[in-house]
């Protein structure tokens, strides 16, 4: 009996989860075109998948195993299922082979059974509990039908007597298993992830981010830009059918491991957000229905269930009640630890920017200060609505020379916002008593510099920041420079990864950008700055997430802190885990409630490691530590430690007489608080 | 897209559907200069557009060119659909081509700014306007309340934070200062793809601003106003004091006749009129 329903089961759940899959790539079709290289994408899956993937899975080392067992045997095991029982080839070596892809299964399946006894909260709940017990059933159920077929029960044992009570047991097992893992793989069971995510690495909206055999850096965290000019297609994403349809396909591979949510600060602070959650509530939209499925943690204060959508209806309202509330989306600190943390990768912040951009551009709905925000860089080109010709008050002392005159320099050392701050007015004379104490040849843009247009972009206003890409970059194209170096990185990864987008051919907008730990690291190996001992007690350091996740810059300001005689007491979650400051994608401006604050939390990670200070390499996350309320550890930027710690050597006697007024060492000296 | 207007708070119901036009200006940012929709008349536009069922008409009268384009297209920005743009010649007296265009837009209630952020900027536009419709006008509206059989129940904004409610005969011109609500963002998708309704004036050049020779104000050094206090509390209170103009009476119950007499007596001795 077995023998002929064997093949009918096998054969029935492959064509429904044919047709499974049949719906569910018109479910993702709905959205908007991007074009794919789609042999070349799916020629690409395994090396995707066995090295890019692989390395964020690895990070957690039982899962990884995990998977590896239940993957590796489960797709061996249908493979051979459908040729040894399916098509009904007799060979003992085959079976063998299943018998062992079905134990390797069956090993890995009690691996996530453990991992789920009882689940961390990150996992979610509901159909993913019986997960382990599908998947058991259906190695289990495979493997015992395999036996006869190996040689080590007697063929036909399923066939008289006791057997066929077996073999009916048998067989209600092989179905759930089968339709666990078929069926429910296109029909959107946990399952789903395997067929959803194969596809999703193949057409992944930024190939650029996978490694190829050629090595080097693969990395992708520009933010792509908006066409501002068609006057038809509106701007942004309001309804689910609005992302792309790869997106789509994105969100509809999540795992909901919850790894993000895990690292995601504004979930830890009690603000109403959840990067799983939100991924899910775009697939309850792309499918339609409402969000009382879900069986995981909610958006901290919000209930699941109250929240529905469709893929042509609006996901946000300005009631409220829709897909999501807006309060979720300006939550977001566009911080990247859940798109480095994702194994499936998801681009979460692209898909939150889309539908801010929505919000801004369209709905003129940005929350709290950031209408005037905006209103102001459209105003004054800086944030803060100050009369750009004061951008170099605070320099009024320095005699900083300026672009305008000189034309070319060596470095352009771009300021920022910060000029306006009176904080980070003392990191960047710091900064400047390193460059003159370095003899370097650099020059500033003065009252030319405009804002980035960073945190415009953040906060959805496309159009602001493209109007002030363009303008900073035809400034940019009159002078000669062979580097940009900034103490902002925002506006370095701006300038690095985002203009280029902007540029046109006679103004190409591709320029080497640095941000000031790795150029000073650069100053420091070519042996340009001599330093005292540090004196100081003990030193942590924060990665700030546009240096770090977005650049890959880890080491540089390491290294210079090294060599300022500064040993690093790291925190627990440095590096690429690094804990955002709080200050990132306009989140300060929207400033959404939650239960505590995201600064505050960083600053407890500080506290922890007993450092009795915390150097930090951005002016956004100088201010906000620096607004956590004392006992605390100081704060300083590299850039303040390296020109405390300068040795300055005599002045060159040349050097004074070509420059009278404000001889350079002057400067440092008056510098050093 | 649509902006949708229903959900701000309205207080005023009106059954029959009220034309509500709003006049708006070409604005100048205070410290950069560049142009941008004014913040008085973006107001005004707020108030229409927090007015519940009223449909809504923005006038300008003035030149069309890529500046003065963008800064109209922040008015088109907060979810209106078309500005009706009036065209006259730079040396243009506006009054004559506005009244012409209100008097045949049914309007109801005109809002519009105190006064503009570019030109004269006299404020004096909307009393020109009251004189050559013979329309009651009210300043400093800070909420419409109330609009039945052609009355409107209305807040003045006062000095202070002080607020007196009103009951004025419609169609009637109302104008708003920073004391109303403040405008809500101008979104660029709406405001790209608004429309610019041009419509070809005569224009009735003005004699006298020809004449005029305009330059940019010289910066005046600002008096500095000593404060010798010695606790928080007496800093506050010089803080928030109101300047003191000294003299002055306030009359009440009187006719018309009576207080316009009062006020030509005043302005004789403070030498306004001769
Ligand atoms: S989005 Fe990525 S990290 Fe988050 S739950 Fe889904 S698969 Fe896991
Ligand atoms: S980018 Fe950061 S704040 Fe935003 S959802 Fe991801 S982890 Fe959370």
């Amino acid at each position: 009996m077995l023998d002929t329903l064997l093949p009918i089961l096998l054969f029935s759940a492959l064509a429904l989860a044919a047709i499974g899959a049949v719906r569910r790539v018109r479910l993702w079709r709905q959205g908007r075109p991007s074009s794919v290289p789609v042999i070349k994408g799916l020629m690409q899956v395994p090396r995707r998948y066995l090295v890019d993937l692989h390395h964020v899975v690895e990070r957690d080392k039982y899962i990884s195993h995990t998977h590896v067992a239940t993957a590796g045997g489960f797709v061996l095991a249908a493979l051979l299922a459908i040729v040894v029982h399916g098509f009904g080839l007799d060979s003992a070596i085959l079976a063998w082979v299943l018998l062992a892809a079905t134990t390797s299964m069956f090993i890995g399946s009690l691996l996530v059974a453990k991992r789920r006894s009882p689940p961390p909260s990150r996992l979610s709940k509901g159909p993913w509990m019986r997960l382990p017990k599908s998947l058991m059933a259906f190695s289990i159920g495979m493997f015992i039908v395999t036996l006869p077929t190996a040689g080590i029960l007697p063929e036909g044992v399923f066939q008289e007597g006791l057997g066929w009570i077996a073999a009916l047991v048998l067989a209600a097992v092989i179905v759930w298993g089968l339709g666990e893992m078929f069926f429910g793989m296109t029909w959107g069971g946990p399952m789903k992830h395997a067929f959803a995510g194969a596809l999703h690495l193949a057409f992944h909206r930024r190939p650029e981010r996978f490694s190829n055999r050629a090595g080097g850096e693969h990395r992708s965290t520009g933010l792509k830009p908006l066409a501002l000019d068609d006057d038809r297609t509106k701007l942004g994403v309001e309804v689910p059918a609005d992302f792309t349809w790869n997106q789509l396909l994105g969100f509809d591979a999540c795992v909901q491991c919850g790894r993000c949510e895990a690292v995601c600060p504004a979930f830890a602070a009690g603000q109403p957000l959840n990067p799983k959650k939100l991924i899910q509530d775009m697939v309850v939209g792309m499918a339609g229905g409402t969000d009382a499925h879900y069986a995981g943690s909610p958006y901290p204060g919000k209930p699941v269930g109250e929240h529905a959508g469709t893929p042509h209806g609006p996901i946000v309202n300005r009631a409220g009640g829709a897909l999501v509330d807006a309060e979720t989306l300006w939550s977001c600190t566009t911080c990247r630890a859940c798109v480095e943390e994702c194994p499936m990768m998801i681009e979460h912040v692209d898909a939150i920017v889309d539908m801010r951009r929505f919000l801004t551009l369209e709905h003129g709905n940005t929350p709290n200060k950031g209408a005037e925000v905006l209103d102001n860089l459209i105003a004054t080109d800086n944030p803060g609505g100050f009369d750009p010709d004061s951008r170099l008050h605070w320099a009024a002392d320095l005699n900083l020379p300026l672009m305008a005159d000189k034309r070319e320099a060596e470095v352009l050392l771009w300021l920022g916002d910060g000029v306006f701050d009176m904080r980070n007015q003392r990191t960047l004379r710091a900064f400047i008593s390193v460059l003159r104490a370095a003899n370097v040849d650099f020059a500033v843009l003065g009252t030319e510099e405009r804002d980035s247009g960073d945190v415009a972009r953040r906060l959805g206003d496309e159009a602001t920041f493209q109007s002030l890409a363009k303008r900073n970059i035809k400034t940019l194209a009159q002078y000669r420079f062979s580097r940009i170096v900034t103490c902002d990185p925002h506006s370095f990864h701006v300038l690095k990864n985002e203009y280029g987008d902007l540029g046109t051919p006679e103004t190409p907008a591709n320029y080497h950008v640095q941000h000031h730990s790795t150029y000073i690291n650069e100053l420091v190996v070519a042996g340009k700055l001599t330093f005292k001992a540090w004196k100081g007690g003990s030193v942590t350091y924060h990665d700030p997430c546009y240096l770090g996740r977005y650049n890959g810059e880890y080491e540089a300001p390491r290294d210079v802190l090294r060599a300022l005689g500064i040993e690093v007491k790291e925190m627990a979650r440095s590096g690429y885990r690094s804990r955002c400051c709080g200050g990132g994608g306009g989140a300060p401006i929207t400033d959404i409630p939650g239960k505590q604050r995201i600064p505050d939390m960083r600053m407890e990670d500080v506290r922890e490691t007993g450092a009795d200070l915390v150097a930090v390499g951005c002016p956004q996350c100088t201010a906000m530590l620096e607004g956590v309320v004392e006992p605390r550890a100081d704060i300083k930027d590299i850039a303040e430690l390296v020109a405390d710690a300068l040795i300055i050597k005599t002045p060159d006697d040349k050097a004074t007489q070509s420059k009278p007024a404000p001889a350079a060492p002057r400067t440092v000296l008056e510098a050093t608080p | 897209m649509p902006h949708d207007v229903s959900n701000t708070s309205a207080k005023a119901t009106t059954p029959g559907g009220l034309n509500v036009a709003v006049l708006v200006s070409i604005g100048r940012h205070p410290l950069t200069a560049r142009t941008r929709r004014a913040d008085q008349d973006a107001r005004a536009v707020e108030m229409a557009l927090t007015l519940q069922s009223a449909s809504v008409s923005l006038l300008h009268a003035g030149q069309q060119d890529s500046e003065n384009e963008e800064a109209i297209r922040g008015y088109l920005g907060m979810g209106i659909d078309s500005v009706n743009l009036i065209e006259q010649k730079p040396q243009a007296d506006v009054i004559p081509a506005l009244a012409k265009a209100l008097r045949a837009s049914a309007a109801q209630l005109v809002l519009t700014g105190t006064r503009a952020e570019t030109g004269e900027a006299s404020g004096i536009t909307p009393y020109l306007l009251a004189e050559a419709l013979g329309w009651p006008i009210i300043t400093g509206l800070a909420a419409v309340e109330k609009i039945e059989q052609g009355t409107a129940v209305v807040l003045q904004a006062l000095p202070r934070g002080k607020r007196r409610r009103l009951r004025i005969r419609l169609p009637a011109i109302a104008t708003v200062d920073s004391s109303a609500p403040p405008a809500r963002q101008s979104a660029f998708g709406p405001a790209k793809r608004g429309e610019l309704a041009i419509h070809l004036e005569p224009s009735a050049i003005d004699e006298a601003l020809g004449a005029w020779h305009i330059q940019p104000a010289r910066k005046r050094p600002k008096r500095l106003k000593i404060v010798k206090a010695s606790s928080a509390r007496d800093r506050f209170k010089a803080a928030a004091a109101k300047a003191d103009g000294g003299g002055g009476q306030t009359l009440t119950d009187v006719t018309p006749e009576q207080g316009a007499e009062a006020i030509f007596k005043l302005l004789k001795e403070e030498g306004v009129l001769r």
